[in-house]
């Protein structure tokens, strides 16, 4: 039966957004009103779409399903299909949608070119997760790059453009190396198909014998130049270590629904990249590799969790704050066993939701005081009850306390690294220490004390649109905390298939390097 | 005799059409007549585009094998027809404007698409320097068409001298060609012109043709002439030089390489492929600096005949496919970004410097989001066609095992798209000024920046079937 679901879950967006675009005319306060009601409705119904494709959605199939296809150009084909790991992020990504467009509603500045840009951005991003074609998820992948450039250059901060023009040519550069990497593939293996097909890259062994070049030796042979090839793509967009720094410039710079988009979805591509393509396309050269990856995502860890401590603003802290957690995740990812990939998807998910409330919360106080400065603010628990009690909520998921979301994925994580490499999980385990000394020492700064500034004396609390923005968030984080099998029992399967495969192909490599070695 | 000229037909009637246009216009009124000329004209071409597009699908020759109209001449034919009409037609509002609209304007486009014509279509080395220089002579003059203005007299001229110069070249590669092959006639030369066992003096001719080619294509190291002349000529004229000549130059370069020396791949793929690297780095660096639009355009052009020369650079069938496509989607993204700078004016007065485009989309978001739409294409940025167009070279010459040609591309394109990015951050995020340029009514301009930027984003479904017709038509010229 010809399945239309995803594709339909896929483009909705998109479609919306050319409906507002073509016939949405003027810029009074009724088109502003329309603008925003067509979007948020288009994005609502995309969730609905996706909760229906997640009801059709078999967890204990390891392979790709609801899977629609076309033939395209080049000899290439329209494929479009979900796994247990991709369609959380698919989830994810349609969940936050909703509340990023609720959250604009006070946005006043060519609002139908802000709805148009998030709009299409929910299409890319919903695009990389269930691409099946290699080619399609560049697409996607770098198509998503001109939306978010337009939503810091035209509706951020005062230094907007430094930061738009950092962000486009950091990830640009970092995608480069990725096509050409992906065109050898192309070459390599003779199709495109990511999987579900009967000639697939997940099917194909990417040669890994050790050569050199120019006097270096190459352990994993392309395996591993690919891997890095990929890695350099993927590393920028998480963002890891050290090349991380576009990411605070970024986030302080976008208005908060950028940042909220930012820090809840489009990191995720780069891990989602990590789990699709560096793992089970390149095992042998995530093998060479992997080691390193453990201890800069260590180093990631630590030395951001320090820096985050010093900041004194708000939206940079939890910027910073983002690139310790995607350390957990990169750290997850390449211990390579159940937990640790569990561990991962899991963090990723629920950093969405956490790291989306904290900069959704930093957008409340901002919309009042249009300041992000740490100092300006100070005893709000005095004028804003509410707030106070929903911040502490998520600042404390982001320590990662138990019955929060935050607390399994960090712990899974650093029990899978530990059966790796136990010097890797003592260093990150301070992180956590380190974490909960910033997040901490920041809500007391700014939400507890005496309200002495003159200028808050007349703060209100959180109205009732913002209260319903936060609600499914806290839901989401507190379920989850207390019963994690909603996540894990779903990408469980998958990601034992895939630890299974990666283990007999690392192990069906190291037998052929012996072999040759007894030879010799 | 009448099977010839039956297959020439279309040129034939394209040429007596310009003919007669010039006795209406010599002794019917002149200059107030342009007008009427050039809707005729564009009519004509558009009419000669259909007729050729329509006629059967076999491969024929005339004139002894001198004439050949085979699938691939036709397909090159139909985008030189198209763009040329669509060109005429932008220049129309704008040359009426600035007093510029002389009735000689469009029946020299016509003689030089007929010179085109011919070119795609020789199959002999006369033929091919007949039509060669029926297109230049009648670009020359379209170059200097504002005669009291030193810069565009000064681009004509200069042209002129170092058009005269690649001739030459092309001449004395051809002799030494002739001289080696015995035969002026393409069939005969790929006899002689065997792989491996071609002669010094051929293969010196060989270089010598490829460097007049290279001239025409705008290729470095033979690029110099190019800022200039667009610079100065009147912007339609850029326009026009930017879209049917080159891709009229494309083809008979392919022509050349795989209907004369198709079996001596290996003595001229690394010559290409050189050209190929060289003008894209060119292309990409020195357009980093330029602050005039025309001035950018140049050198964008430039880079992106490197993108096409790699196609044919692979030296298959599918090259030749990948090169087709490209110029097909590179004339349409030209057409549409010519039709955004004929717009620019402040005060009436036109307007080239890129920094008056400083928040232009605060005016005209609609305009600003089409150049958005065709910069990033022209980048090569998904999802627009753009990145197909490159996609297709990419893997016509990783086919051909040119991977290092592949790296070196991707690098290039990464830096330009830096200027690309520019001028969408000039658009939407630059400062107040007060020069800045005006926003006028569209009209016709409008409509093709819009069709040409849709054209960008639904191309990608299915190309409008392009893929398929550009196959055939390699499919005829190498085999």
């Amino acid at each position: 039966m010809e399945n239309n679901l995803l594709s339909i879950v896929t483009f909705i967006p998109a479609f919306a957004a050319v409906i507002l675009a073509v016939f949405l005319r003027g810029d009074d306060e009724a088109a502003q009103r329309n603008a925003k009601w067509l979007a948020l409705v288009a994005t609502t119904f995309t969730f609905i779409a996706s909760v229906v494709m997640y009801l059709q959605f078999d967890s204990m199939n390891t392979g790709f399903q609801l899977i629609d296809e076309a033939e395209w150009l080049l000899g290439l084909n329209y494929r479009v299909g979900v796994d247990g790991i991709s369609i959380l992020f698919v989830m994810l990504t349609t969940f936050m949608m909703p509340l990023v467009i609720a959250a604009s509603w006070d946005v006043n500045v060519r609002v139908k070119e802000y709805m148009i840009a998030f709009l299409v951005l929910e299409t890319l991003m919903i695009g990389v997760f269930v691409s099946l074609d290699l080619i399609l998820f560049y697409l996607f992948f770098e198509a998503s790059l001109i939306p978010m450039f337009l939503i810091i250059g035209i509706w951020g901060g005062a230094n907007r453009i430094y930061a738009s023009f950092k962000f486009f040519l950091y990830t640009f550069f970092g995608s480069v190396l990725m096509l050409v990497a992906m065109v050898a593939m192309f070459a390599d293996a003779g199709t495109t198909c990511i999987g579900g097909c009967s000639i697939s890259l997940l099917n194909h062994t990417f040669a890994s014998e050790s050569f050199s070049i120019m006097g270096w030796q190459v352990v994993g042979g392309m395996q591993t130049l690919m891997f890095l090839a990929f890695f350099a793509s993927f590393a920028v967009k998480m963002p890891m270590w050290p090349v991380h720094t576009w990411l605070p410039d970024a986030h302080v710079q976008a208005p908060t629904a950028g940042s909220v988009v930012l820090a809840a979805i489009l990191l995720k591509m780069g891990g989602y990249g990590f789990l699709r393509f560096s793992l089970p396309m390149f095992p042998v050269g995530s093998e060479v590799v992997g080691p390193l990856i453990l201890w800069m995502s260590a180093i990631a860890i630590v030395y951001t969790s320090l820096v985050a401590l010093v900041q004194d603003d708000m939206k940079k802290l939890i910027a910073y704050s983002s690139v310790a957690h995607m350390g957990f995740v990169t750290m997850g990812i390449f211990s390579t066993n159940q937990q640790g990939l569990d561990g991962a998807i899991f963090q990723m998910i629920s950093h969405g939701f956490i790291s989306g409330a904290l900069f959704l919360a930093v957008g409340v106080i901002y919309d009042r005081m249009h300041t992000r400065e740490i100092d300006a603010y100070g005893g709000l628990v005095n004028r804003m009850p509410v707030y106070a009690m929903l911040f502490m909520l998520f600042t404390m998921a982001n320590v990662g306390l138990p019955g929060t979301s935050g607390f399994v994925g960090e712990f899974l994580t650093l029990m899978a690294v530990f059966q790796v490499n136990t010097w890797v999980a003592a260093v990150a385990t301070t992180g956590v220490i380190f974490s909960a000394a910033y997040a901490l020492w920041l809500y007391r700064r700014v939400v507890m004390g005496d309200l002495i500034k003159e200028s808050l004396k007349a703060i209100t609390d959180m109205n009732a649109r913002e209260k319903w923005i936060f609600a499914p968030l806290v839901v989401m984080t507190l379920l989850l905390g207390v019963y994690p099998a909603l996540i894990l029992d779903v990408i469980g399967p998958t990601v034992a298939a895939l630890v299974e495969n990666y283990d007999t192909a690392v192990a069906a490599a190291e037998a052929v390097t012996h072999t040759a070695e007894a030879h010799n | 005799m009448t099977n010839d000229i039956l297959v020439i037909l279309p040129e034939i009637i394209l040429a007596l059409s310009a003919i007669a246009a010039l006795m209406v216009g010599a002794y019917g009124g002149q200059d107030k007549l342009a007008r009427p000329i050039l809707w005729g004209i564009s009519a004509v071409l558009v009419v000669v585009a259909l007729m050729v597009a329509s006629s059967s699908s076999e491969t024929v020759q005339a004139f002894n094998g001198m004439f050949v109209n085979d699938g691939f001449a036709r397909f090159a034919k139909v985008v030189i027809l198209i763009s040329a009409a669509c060109v005429l037609i932008m220049s129309e509002a704008y040359m009426k404007k600035r007093d510029l609209l002389r009735f000689e304007y469009p029946i020299l486009v016509a003689l030089s698409v007929v010179g085109m014509m011919m070119m795609v279509s020789a199959g002999d080395l006369i033929a091919l320097y007949m039509g060669l220089e029926l297109q230049s002579l009648a670009l020359y003059v379209v170059a200097s068409l504002r005669r009291d203005s030193v810069k565009s007299t000064e681009a004509g001229l200069k042209y002129f001298v170092l058009g005269a110069l690649s001739s030459g070249l092309l001449l004395y590669g051809a002799s030494l060609v002739y001289g080696y092959a015995g035969t002026t006639s393409f069939a005969g030369i790929i006899t002689t012109a065997q792989a491996g066992e071609t002669s010094l003096g051929m293969l010196f001719g060989i270089v010598f043709l490829i460097s007049g080619m290279a001239f025409k294509v705008s290729a470095v190291p033979f690029h110099m002439w190019t800022p200039d002349v667009y610079e100065g000529s009147p912007t339609p004229v850029t326009a026009f030089f930017a879209t049917a000549p080159k891709v009229a130059a494309m083809g008979l370069f392919a022509r050349v390489l795989h209907d004369a020396f198709g079996n001596a791949v290996g003595d001229w793929q690394q010559i290409v492929a050189l050209l190929s690297v060289l003008s894209m780095f060119l292309g990409a660096v020195a357009a980093i600096g330029q602050t005039n639009i025309k001035r950018l355009m140049a050198y964008s052009s430039i880079a992106h005949m490197g993108y096409a020369l790699m196609g044919l650079a692979a030296g298959t069938a599918f090259g030749v496919q990948a090169m087709l496509i490209y110029m097909a989607i590179y004339v349409t993204m030209n057409i549409g970004v010519f039709a955004f700078i004929l717009l620019m004016e402040k005060d009436g007065q036109p307007v080239t410097d890129i920094s008056a485009l400083s928040l232009y989309s605060k005016n005209n978001p609609g305009r600003a989001l089409t150049l958005l739409v065709l910069m990033f294409s022209l980048a090569g940025v998904p999802p627009f066609l753009g990145f197909f167009g490159k996609l297709y070279v990419w893997r016509a010459a990783l086919e051909s095992g040119l991977t290092w040609l592949v790296i070196a591309s991707a690098v290039a394109s990464a830096i330009g798209a830096y200027y690309y990015l520019r001028i969408v951050f000039l658009m939407y995020f630059g400062e107040d000024r007060s020069d800045a340029v005006d926003s006028n009514r569209g009209g016709l301009l409008g409509g093709f920046l819009i069709a040409s930027a849709v054209i960008m984003l639904v191309g990608i479904i299915n190309m409008f079937g392009i893929e398929s017709v550009a196959g055939l038509a390699a499919a005829t010229l190498v085999n």
